[in-house]
């Protein structure tokens, strides 16, 4: 374990928060020292995010103490923590993309001369935070116009020039190429050199074991363990995060893959249209699909769902010919989509458990248009005892229940339909560490039972630990396959990276 | 909630009936009991249709102009241009379901917004209705009697008061709108239109097609108004006949639980709703001491604190599961 200096930058001690439904914070403490980078790391759900809007004034914590420079503070604003030297850096960049990056720098402190904007101060000083970051462009370039990795550079210039003594990253390569990851880290190791201390939130490993000094791993709300920069090796990470030995947390047990149901051939996807896929799912297998941020698996996903139209190609399901017209079309052909966006996509939050669960069967199950509540009874009964889905009651409000109950219940909507593929995107985002074991268990079962599996996920043990093959994507293209016995995270990411099949190998 | 929010708003009702008996006499008059339930039986109507596209998280505008477009272009086809009775009713009917279509089709298809296409419907169907009766006053003048005692008939119950017909066809439409709505996979779909059209059409509904559906209903019921309104007066001037009456049928609804924002709705809260509405009316014409002309500003008072009320309710609900969230979990 590290030891703490004498006084430390930020000391948090016994922070607690809890949400309707969840706790997502049960008492969790940690220090930063300054021109430190300390990694958090933790599955989803774990509660890192949650900690770090605390860090940032954006959620005040219920209970629990917060300490800058050896006095307590409070950080009941984003303002107030700016004025600590605590600024965040989000995941999804908060920029006006129509200003320039001066603009955006200097965004509501702008330097004026009487009411107006004084440009030329602004860009002049603008300059030399570029700089900093190591961005040789005019101040004037909008926003727009640059890539992402620049723009997320802007958003560091924008808490440097407010002073910021820690900077807190949350996921900030989950969108980048690995030359701009490459960048970032450059600038982040100055930024150490200079006395700026950096909390950096991430799933990869790989990226934390190269950057960080010191490693605070998350677990469901709670510490978990910290590790020093020597024993922050990948098995030691994972062990923490996890809390248990790997092999028995992805259930995985082999079964033979039966007939192809789903075979894609040329799809193009409408965001990605110069790009044709092709791969066969058969019957039984689970097939995890990786990539960056961007990549294109969620719109490949959607595309094979109906939820878009493809912009060429076409797909056979059990053997025939099938282009789907719209999600209907898909459900019919026996397929299903647990989207990404659970709270958008997947769940009707105000509506209830029973109602929630029997929407797609309503169709199906109807007596000449109307409601057939048996069977809706039916159906609630049996996805709630079969997920144990924790609700009060069947009438429960779905958005009331925690994060990982409704994931049971986009699941359990599916599942009363018997669906003979199943498409998973980002399956366990945002849900406990039971939950989620419950929810491998459901997928290792279903592929017993013969259903195919096609699943897109961002955390790499995830993919790891659940797939018999892994395809990766790279911005909309089918940039590898992988089979089980060649997995590694390595393999994985330099092809999601863009790096080329044959030198991972 | 809903039962709740019924309860709310039946209380309000009773308390509005209360202090206009007790302060004018002639409340409780047969006479004045039967038009209040004839007005409530027309506005019901409306107000039923355009719960529907609320619910669904959209709003129609055009109510009023229907109502003057097929209210005015009944009687001009048949006093003007001499269509049969027979041919002229099945025409403006279709006039509203196409109408109703129109709205749908822009909205889902072309993605333009309800309150923008709904408004210019308000402009056009108006603008129409006065064109073709050069602003002549339309009516039935003596003849049709048979036809019109669909609105004007009543069922006697005791010799100075009867059951005005028009309630029993409201009566009628609120039960199939009510079972439509709680009981067929249809009306389920619009509830969960309503509050995510995503997640609907994630999980297989043809939303664009259960979209267009409220947008039929509500200016089929709004056609239905029209006739009946239009023969329960025999009187409609073009350039006022059915003003504002969205606007009332909006209110009604908001008043008995639909949410602007969609996914919230029940019949018998619409029904209650409206004869708040009529109530409140009645109450400002019979009681002395309220001067007529602050209709409106009664009118838009209450409606306001109704939803105030909601509002604070669903705030405090929410309060009480954020503390036991903390204290439980």
């Amino acid at each position: 374990m590290a030891a703490a200096s004498p006084s430390p930058l930020l000391t948090v001690e016994r922070v607690t928060k809890s949400f309707p439904g969840v706790r997502a914070l049960k008492g969790v403490s940690l220090q930063v020292q300054s021109g430190e980078v300390l990694a958090v790391i933790g599955e989803n759900g774990a509660g890192k995010s949650t900690l770090m809007k605390i860090l940032a004034g954006v959620q005040e914590p219920d209970s629990g103490t917060i300490t800058i420079d050896g006095k307590p503070a409070r950080l009941d604003s984003v303002l107030s923590a700016l004025r600590h030297g605590i600024a965040l850096i989000h995941q999804e960049l908060n920029l006006a993309d129509n200003l320039s990056a001066a603009a955006n720098i200097f965004l509501g402190r702008e330097p004026r001369r009487g009411p107006f904007i004084d440009f030329a101060s602004m860009n002049e000083r603008a300059t030399k935070f570029l700089k900093d970051v190591g961005l040789r462009i005019p101040p004037t370039t909008l926003v727009r116009s640059l890539t992402i990795g620049r723009q997320q550079l802007i958003e560091i210039a924008k808490a440097l020039s407010v002073n910021a003594r820690l900077l807190i990253m949350d996921e900030p390569t989950s969108s980048l190429s690995a030359a701009e990851s490459e960048t970032l880290f450059a600038v982040i190791r100055q930024l150490r050199e200079r006395g700026v201390s950096v909390v950096y939130i991430s799933h990869r490993l790989g990226e934390v074991r190269e950057l960080a000094d010191r490693v605070v791993v998350l677990r469901d709300g709670e510490n978990a363990g910290e590790l020093s920069r020597a024993e922050a090796t990948h098995e030691n990470m994972v062990r923490h995060m996890v809390g248990r030995d790997l092999s028995q947390f992805y259930a995985r047990r082999p079964h033979p893959a039966g007939d192809v149901v789903l075979e894609l051939k040329g799809l193009r996807s409408p965001v990605w249209p110069q790009h044709a896929v092709s791969f066969a799912l058969r019957a039984g297998e689970i097939v995890g699909l990786a990539g960056l941020v961007g990549a294109g698996r969620t719109e490949l996903l959607q595309t094979i769902f109906g939820v878009v139209a493809p912009a060429g190609g076409t797909m056979t399901a059990a053997g025939r010919p099938f282009i789907p017209q719209s999600p209907r079309d898909a459900i019919e052909t026996g397929i299903a989509l647990v989207p990404e966006d659970r709270k958008q996509e997947g769940l009707v939050l105000g509506m209830d458990v029973a109602e929630n669960l029997s929407l797609p069967s309503l169709r199906r199950d109807q007596r000449r248009g109307f409601l057939n509540f048996p069977r809706e009874r039916e159906i609630s009964t049996e996805m709630i005892d079969g997920l144990r889905i924790k609700t009060p009651s069947a009438a429960q409000i779905v958005q009331f229940l925690s994060g990982g109950n409704q994931q049971k219940v986009v699941l359990g909507k599916w599942l009363a339909l018997d669906p003979k593929v199943l498409l998973l995107d980002e399956p366990t985002r945002g849900i406990d560490i039971g939950a989620k074991r419950e929810i491998y268990a459901l997928m290792d079962q279903l592929a017993a039972r013969g259903v195919a599996i096609l699943f897109a996920s961002s955390e790499m043990e995830e993919v790891l630990g659940m797939s018999d093959r892994v395809l990766v994507m790279h911005e909309g293209r089918l940039s590898g396959e992988v089979a089980r016995a060649e997995l590694s995270e390595e393999t994985v990411m330099h092809l999601a990276t863009g790096g080329d099949r044959r030198e991972a190998a | 909630m809903q039962t709740k929010k019924i309860f709310g708003i039946l209380s309000l009702l009773v308390a509005v009936v209360l202090f206009t008996a007790s302060q004018s006499g002639s409340f409780l008059d047969p006479f004045n009991l039967e038009n209040l339930i004839r007005r409530t039986s027309l506005f019901g109507i409306i107000s039923i249709g355009v719960a529907f596209v609320i619910i669904t998280g959209g709003i129609d505008l055009s109510i009023g102009s229907v109502i003057c477009l097929v209210g005015c272009g009944l009687p001009w086809l048949v006093m003007v241009q001499k269509w049969p009775l027979a041919a002229a009713v099945p025409a403006v009917f279709s006039v509203a379901v196409l109408i109703g279509v129109a709205h749908g089709f822009l909205i889902t298809r072309l993605k333009i917004q309800p309150f923008v296409v709904t408004l210019c419907g308000l402009l056009l169907y108006r603008g129409l209705a006065r064109g073709f009766t050069q602003d002549q006053t339309m009516g039935f003048q003596s003849e049709y009697k048979g036809f019109r005692a669909l609105a004007t008939a009543e069922i006697p119950i005791t010799d100075q008061f009867g059951i005005p017909m028009p309630f029993v066809l409201l009566v009628v439409l609120a039960v199939l709108a009510a079972v439509f709505l709680n009981r067929t996979i249809y009306g389920r779909y619009l509830l969960a239109i309503g509050r995510n059209e995503e997640a609907a059409r994630f999980s297989g509904i043809n939303t664009r097609a259960m979209i267009l559906v409220a947008y039929v209903i509500s200016a089929t019921m709004a056609g239905i108004g029209g006739i009946l309104f239009m023969m329960d007066s025999n009187f409609a001037q073009p350039s006022e006949f059915g003003n504002f009456y969205e606007l009332y049928a909006i209110a009604a609804a908001v008043l008995g639980g639909c949410s602007l924002r969609g996914g919230e709705g029940s019949i018998l809260g619409v029904l209650i709703g409206t004869a708040l509405m009529q109530v409140l009316q009645n109450m400002i014409n019979l009681v002395d001491w309220i001067p007529t002309n602050i209709e409106f500003a009664v009118i838009g008072a209450v409606i306001l604190c109704g939803v105030v009320a909601d509002e604070v309710v669903k705030r405090m609900a929410a309060l009480r599961r954020a503390a036991q969230a903390r204290t439980g979990a």
